[in-house]
């Protein structure tokens, strides 16, 4: 969108012409009457349909070969129809004659019902209402093929026109379907009945053990997917009895033989849900058995890992239900060496939750296994499986530890902090059982990056006081850094030395002083300061009661954190298969109402119009007068005047809002249709709220100094990096030094990509840096970023800051401390040379020769392989401040350009430039060698991304 | 009761080569949605169900340089979806053998029909092929036709909605016959010490099915379910199978209640029956790997692999994958059987042998020169597992056998059945360490 204008108006010309003429010749060829060359051309057109290009302005021509005999032109024909009649209502009016004709075809079935299923798809209302009585027609039509896609229309049509669908009676019509003979149209009318009972809200498919019959009928004798269908809407059933499961149950469980998953899925869904209503144990255990080879199958190793995803989803839900399920076969959840992550952690959870006293010795030398393998990830998922095995197990507890101790001692520096976190609940759950690895435990209190084993370690270390000789010393160290540690470690920092001091006074006397003098006086957050005054005071008043406090009995832990509360397990049960199922979510707590998510999305909307490299430029009404219109349908290059173009996006708008129009969402309609014409794009963007809004007014409102290059944005914040107290990571931030006419701007892009928090409050600082750069203001003015949303803000530069002696490097990046209201990011931000030219201090001929001949100058010559000529090079450089000097032959007549640039501190840069057709030679003379390489990159930047 | 909300194929760049949107309120482009989603996660971590902040849910599968996704915005039934994307692959694969880039921007108006066919509303309908076929027709289908004579649509109609949806009637053959291709596949994971951690077999019986009319046929095994259900005494090798599974044709109600498994098959390919036995089974091979770092610069590897089936059968083409240091360098190999090449792009050698016959064994010595400069990584191929592959024909691992098959039709005609047995390696590993 940005793209320059002057210099395109010559090639977009041409291309209007060209693509005229294609246009022309589509037109042409649709209006013969050789059927192959109605079909090359067509072919063509959808051939451009399906990249994004506009291609409706032919919508006449093609229309009018609708009524062809020709079977696939006419699919091509109808294809095009559907895409384009929701943009263009009153000429989709032209094709019901069309539909409405070949959905009575006496002799070919197919013929019909390709019309019914098509002219569902063309969600205009105008056009329903002709399409009721032909529709009406084939719900009775003598061939089942076309009765099946009918029932699915009536649900298509429901979503466009409800109130006409249901005033003509066509639900009735669809609810009589479950009587018909044939299966697929049985289970077509199944489907369509539960979509439209979705969007109604009341219900439609009425399930008594009349229509069960006809449903468990149907699901015998059709299609893999009908039976899907079937085992769908019978799993909505509340079966009156044990007797009446039962004999449902009886079957559905053929079914689980079926070798489509999404089949032997649902089939465990009806199951799983029927079984609650059995009596006879034995009958239960019999049924769920029935299920364990053909869940397991879904794992085999032959399977897709997606499908093996989702089955191990529904797996762990089933198992929490009904553990007999799978009790032996633990095997198929062993971890292969090339299952993808997501597998291989699932399976875990999996295990975990098998995990008894009578498979856990094999279990826990599987588990041993995978924490010697390479992957960070799943190698501490294994570690902390083993804790939860151990938590649970009471019996196996023992040998976990001994799994346990064993990681330790392996040094691996991921390990061993995992190691470390689990043992502290073990330890929570048994208390004083398994001291003989203290003494191991503390040998790894060098390598304890992790602030949570860090804690950890530290809780451990202040319940033990008193078997741990050295714990005053170990706290001791653990205290020098107090104020630099993150919030949970100076917690436990401070609970440890309390319980020192209350176990040995004598060796914790000092450490407390001293530590609650820093907590209360130096430490800003508030929970230490308070928790450091209570204990204080309660050790001057009662150190009894200190110690009553602090040597509290504490609640046990259990693994039941990882379970599912029941309510929700039975709500998932009936999801099984579902994404609901995949995400362990009730389908309300992420599925949006539709009206929700549309309302949001017209302001998004109307975002990605300015975003999309290819519009879906030119509409019918333009065509017609613009003769070829601005639309380049054939060209992938995407030229046209910036006049033109905000015309588009007005059509744009108005063709957002006719869609939206279509929906009935009037009350939600922006307003943009009112906007004149003339009006440019910037009043229409801020009347857009969300991201454009953020923008600062400059990059808008002065276009003119927009033609400094623009540096594109490099990460320099990704979103592993956790801040500088490891409280928090997820940040991602972009940045980009730029050049804004005489000023230097830094534009920032923040991203929030954790789940739940919000950043907010930012602020930035520079180290010191040779070229004395400072932000002007240290706030940055930035909304708030909530997590999934991105901020773009921009600051100023000056260069008044302190100095750095140190040269600077190639690339040349300045240290930043990023500030947020969660936490301090360190990064690093690159920076181009070409941001640092000044744009005002020239450099006279005279001054250049002075200069060049100067002996303290570093030399280089340099080789750009562009192709640019003289002319253009030079328009670019001067744009960037970097001016031509002038222009003189060496003695073998070459060309020789002189450029010259001034740093902000007053260095000067000069280039001597020779044009070579294929590249240019570049004699680079800067003051100091370091800045060499920098400038030979500014100047790269300036010709290529300009 | 939820479906697709669009269906797009993208090429690798995440640019649309096909796409059907089925509902309207999606924003046009939202695959660029998902393409900067996808960005999120390297290939390792990606989950193959995402859901964005909006609440759309993205659900797809890689198919060699494609991505074929799909969008939800409800509770759908994922694994339907996933299903039905797989089967997508398959038909397409039917049609163009090789499913990539080329071929869809190619054949992208089939495409689009046989998608029309296939989903309606985002809801699957048809899937098979042989059916497929016989009304959306690539270029080179529509030149065979033109020999026979022309169909009318209408029985093609029927077929799609019949009960017998999987056969037209009036097939001939001048000759009838069956051939049935029984493929063992053996899944197993060996610890250290030899021991079997897990042994799995997937097989699938391939029937190949030339025959006129609408036959009836009866498929006798040596299960050993059935022989129960019958009364009979178990014979001898009677297979207890875990798990199977069966094409569509076969009358799932028959095979619950009497355990016989009948059926009218499909014309042509296609795969009647997959099963699954976990039964613990002996390594068919044991590899042995001794390392000896010389110095440090130099690693010696001593392989020594053994076959434990029966003589008189023959594994062919048994390849042996030994993971190697990923910066090992100047291999140099001794072996009196097969020969052996370096991969360093898959970091192991491979040790090939056309025949490897039972009851043997054959040694092999590589050593490899190691750089002085240490490489991260260079112990991780201790933790990878040995690879191995091989065939043995006439061979199943589990004893799986057919025991008849019988073909009935109306017409009355004689028909031969043709079996063939055959063992492959699954996912055969053996873990070094």
């Amino acid at each position: 969108m940005s793209r320059p204008s002057a210099s395109t108006s010559s090639s977009s010309r041409s291309s209007r012409s060209r693509y005229g003429k294609e246009v022309k010749e589509l037109q042409d060829a649709l209006n013969q009457n050789k059927i192959e060359s109605k079909r090359d051309a067509i072919r063509k057109i959808i051939d451009a349909m399906t990249r994004g290009k506009d291609v409706s302005m032919l919508f006449p021509d093609v229309a009018k070969n609708m009524e062809t005999s020709n079977l696939e032109l006419k699919k091509l024909v109808y294809l095009y129809i559907i895409n384009y009649a929701k943009i263009m209502p009153d000429l989709a009016v032209m094709a019901v004659n069309s539909f409405r004709k070949d959905a009575r075809d006496k002799t070919n079935p197919f013929l019909r019902a390709l019309a019914i299923r098509t002219m569902g798809c063309i969600r205009v209302k105008l056009i329903t209402e002709y399409l009721l009585d032909p529709l009406k027609e084939s719900i009775k039509d003598e061939d089942s093929y076309v009765r099946k896609t009918a029932a699915i229309c009536i649900s298509k049509l429901y979503d466009v026109s409800p109130e006409l669908i249901e005033e003509q009676g066509l639900l009735k019509l669809l609810e009589n379907l479950l009587n018909d003979g044939n299966a697929m149209v049985v289970a077509n009318a199944v489907c369509a009945l539960l979509i439209v009972q979705e969007s109604k809200g009341t219900t439609m498919l009425q399930l008594n053990p009349f229509t069960i019959q006809k449903i468990l009928t149907a699901m015998n004798e059709c299609n893999e997917w009908g039976v899907i269908y079937c085992l769908d809407a019978l799993a909505m059933y509340i079966p009156e009895d044990g007797k009446e499961a039962e004999a449902i149950l009886e079957r559905v469980s053929p079914r689980l033989n079926h070798n489509n998953p999404g089949v032997v899925l649902s089939a465990c869904k009806i199951m799983m849900k029927f079984l609650d209503y059995l009596q006879n144990p034995e009958t239960i255990r019999q049924n769920a058995l029935k299920m364990t080879a053909p869940l397991i199958s879904l794992l085999s190793l032959g399977k897709e890992p997606e499908i093996q995803y989702v089955a191990l989803k529904n797996i762990n839900l089933i198992i929490q239900k009904r553990p007999i399920i799978i009790e032996k076969d633990i095997k198929v959840f062993f971890c292969n060496f090339n299952d993808p992550i997501y597998i291989k952690l699932q399976k875990l959870e999996v295990l975990a939750k098998l995990a008894n006293n009578d498979n856990i010795q094999q279990i826990l030398h599987e588990l041993k296994e995978y924490t010697q393998e390479v992957d960070v990830e799943f190698v501490r998922k294994a570690v902390r499986t083993i804790g939860r095995c151990a938590i649970k197990l009471e019996k196996a507890a023992e040998k976990c530890v001994t799994a346990l101790w064993e990681c330790l001692k392996t040094k691996v520096n991921y390990v061993v902090m995992e190691s470390i976190i689990v043992i502290r609940d073990i330890f929570r759950k048994y208390p004083r059982k398994y001291e003989m690895i203290l003494k191991d435990l503390c040998e790894n209190l060098k390598s304890l990056e992790d602030p949570e084993a860090k804690a950890s370690m530290i809780w451990i270390i202040g319940e033990y006081v008193d078997t741990i000789e050295n714990a005053d010393t170990l706290l001791a160290n653990f205290s020098e850094n107090f104020k630099d540690e993150p919030a949970n470690v100076q917690h436990q920092i401070l609970v440890a030395v309390m319980k020192l001091f209350l176990q040995r006074p004598n060796d914790g006397k000092e450490l407390i002083h001293n530590l609650l003098k820093t907590a209360t006086i130096e430490c800003e957050n508030p929970d230490l300061r308070d928790r450091a005054y209570i204990y204080w005071r309660m050790l001057s008043t009662d150190p009894e009661l200190a110690k009553k406090i602090v040597f509290t009995e504490r609640p046990t832990i259990s693994d039941s954190s990882y379970t599912i509360e029941n309510e929700l397990l039975d709500k998932l049960i009936e999801n099984i298969g579902n994404l609901s199922s995949v995400y362990t979510k009730k389908p309300e707590s992420f599925v949006k109402k539709l009206r929700d998510v549309l309302n949001s999305k017209i302001a998004d909307k109307i975002d990605d119009v300015y975003d999309q490299d290819q519009l879906m430029d030119g509409r019918p009404e333009d065509y017609s007068d613009q003769q070829g219109g601005q639309s380049n349908v054939y060209d992938n290059t995407y030229d046209t005047s910036s006049q033109i173009q905000s015309q588009i996006q007005q059509q744009q708008i108005q063709q957002v809002s006719q869609k939206i129009d279509l929906l009935e969402l009037d009350d939600n309609q922006p307003q943009q249709q009112q906007i004149p014409q003339q009006q440019q794009q910037i009043p229409q963007q801020q009347q857009i709220p969300q991201q454009q809004q953020q923008i600062p007014p400059q990059q808008t409102q002065q276009p003119n100094q927009t033609q400094n290059v623009r540096i594109p944005f490099a990460e320099v914040l990704s979103v592993n990096t956790p801040g500088a107290q490891s409280q928090i990571q997820g940040l991602s931030v972009e940045a980009a030094f730029q050049k804004n006419g005489d000023k230097i701007v830094l534009d920032l892009k923040i991203t929030n990509k954790t789940q739940d928090k919000t950043f907010s409050d930012f602020g930035i600082k520079f180290n010191k840096n040779p070229f004395k750069l400072q932000p002007d203001a240290i706030e940055i003015q930035c909304q708030p970023v909530f997590p999934g949303q991105t901020q773009v803000t921009q600051s100023y530069i000056n260069t008044n800051g302190p100095v750095s002696e140190e040269p600077p490097q190639m690339p040349y990046k300045i240290q930043v401390a990023f500030k947020t209201n969660l936490d301090v990011f360190y990064f690093f931000i690159p920076m181009s040379l070409s941001v640092l030219f000044s744009s005002t201090a020239s450099i006279t001929q005279q001054k250049f020769i002075e200069l060049s001949q100067a002996q303290n100058l570093a030399r280089k010559q340099e080789v750009l392989q562009i192709q640019i000529d003289p002319q253009r090079m030079k328009e670019k450089l001067e744009r960037n401040y970097f001016f031509l000097i002038g222009v003189r032959k060496d003695e073998r007549g070459v060309e020789l350009l002189s450029y010259a640039a001034t740093l902000v501190n007053g260095m000067a840069l000069l280039a001597n430039v020779i044009h070579t057709p294929t590249a240019i030679n570049l004699q680079l003379q800067v003051p100091h060698p370091t800045l060499m390489p920098l400038l030979y990159q500014a100047i790269g930047f300036i010709l290529t991304l300009n | 009761m939820f479906g697709i909300s669009s269906i797009y194929i993208l090429d690798q760049k995440g640019r649309v080569l096909i796409t059907r949107q089925y509902r309207n309120e999606l924003p046009m482009n939202i695959h660029e949605t998902f393409n900067k989603k996808l960005l999120e996660f390297d290939e390792y971590t990606q989950k193959p169900v995402m859901i964005d902040k909006d609440g759309y849910t993205y659900i797809f599968i890689r198919h060699n340089n494609l991505i074929f996704m799909t969008v939800c915005s409800q509770n759908a039934n994922c694994l339907m979806i996933f299903s039905f994307l797989f089967r997508l692959v398959q038909v397409l694969q039917e049609y163009f053998v090789n499913v990539e880039e080329e071929s869809i921007r190619d054949n992208f108006v089939v495409v689009y029909e046989l998608l029309d066919e296939m989903l309606d509303n985002g809801y699957p309908q048809t899937t098979e092929f042989k059916i497929l076929k016989e009304f959306i027709k690539t270029e080179s289908f529509q030149l065979k036709e033109k020999k026979q004579p022309e169909q009318s649509n209408f029985n093609v109609v029927a077929l799609v909605s019949n009960k017998i949806s999987w056969r037209k009637e009036g097939i001939k053959y001048k000759k009838n016959e069956v051939f049935l291709d029984v493929i063992e596949k053996l899944n197993m994971l060996i610890g250290q010490q030899g021991n079997v951690i897990k042994s799995e077999i997937i097989g699938q019986v391939q029937v190949k099915c030339m025959l006129s009319g609408m036959p009836e046929l009866k498929l006798g095994l040596n299960d050993k379910a059935f022989f129960e259900a019958q009364g009979r005494q178990s014979r001898s090798r009677a297979v207890e199978f875990d798990d199977i599974k069966f094409h569509q044709c076969v009358r799932l109600s028959k095979f619950e209640n009497e355990r016989v498994i009948q059926f009218t098959p499909p014309d042509g390919d296609f795969e009647l029956i997959s099963y699954r036995l976990d039964i613990r089974v002996k390594p068919l091979f044991s590899v042995d790997v001794l390392i000896e770092r010389k110095s440090a610069t130099k690693i010696e590897f001593l392989v020594k692999a053994k076959s434990n089936f029966k003589p008189k059968s023959t594994a062919n083409n048994v390849e042996i994958f030994v993971p190697v240091p990923d910066d090992a360098e100047q291999p140099q190999f001794r072996t009196a059987h097969g020969s052996v090449n370096y991969m360093p792009d898959k970091e192991a050698m491979c040790w090939s042998i056309k025949q490897f016959g039972g009851q043997r064994d054959f040694m092999m010595n590589a050593v490899f020169h190691l750089p002085t400069i240490v490489s991260p990584n260079r112990d991780k191929f201790q933790k990878m597992p040995i690879n191995i592959t091989f065939e043995i024909p006439y061979f199943t691992v589990s004893g799986f056998q057919v025991r008849y098959l019988k073909i009935q039709d109306k017409s009355g005609y004689n028909a031969l059945p043709w079996v063939r047995y055959i063992t492959q390696n699954g996912e055969y590993q053996i873990r070094m360490n």
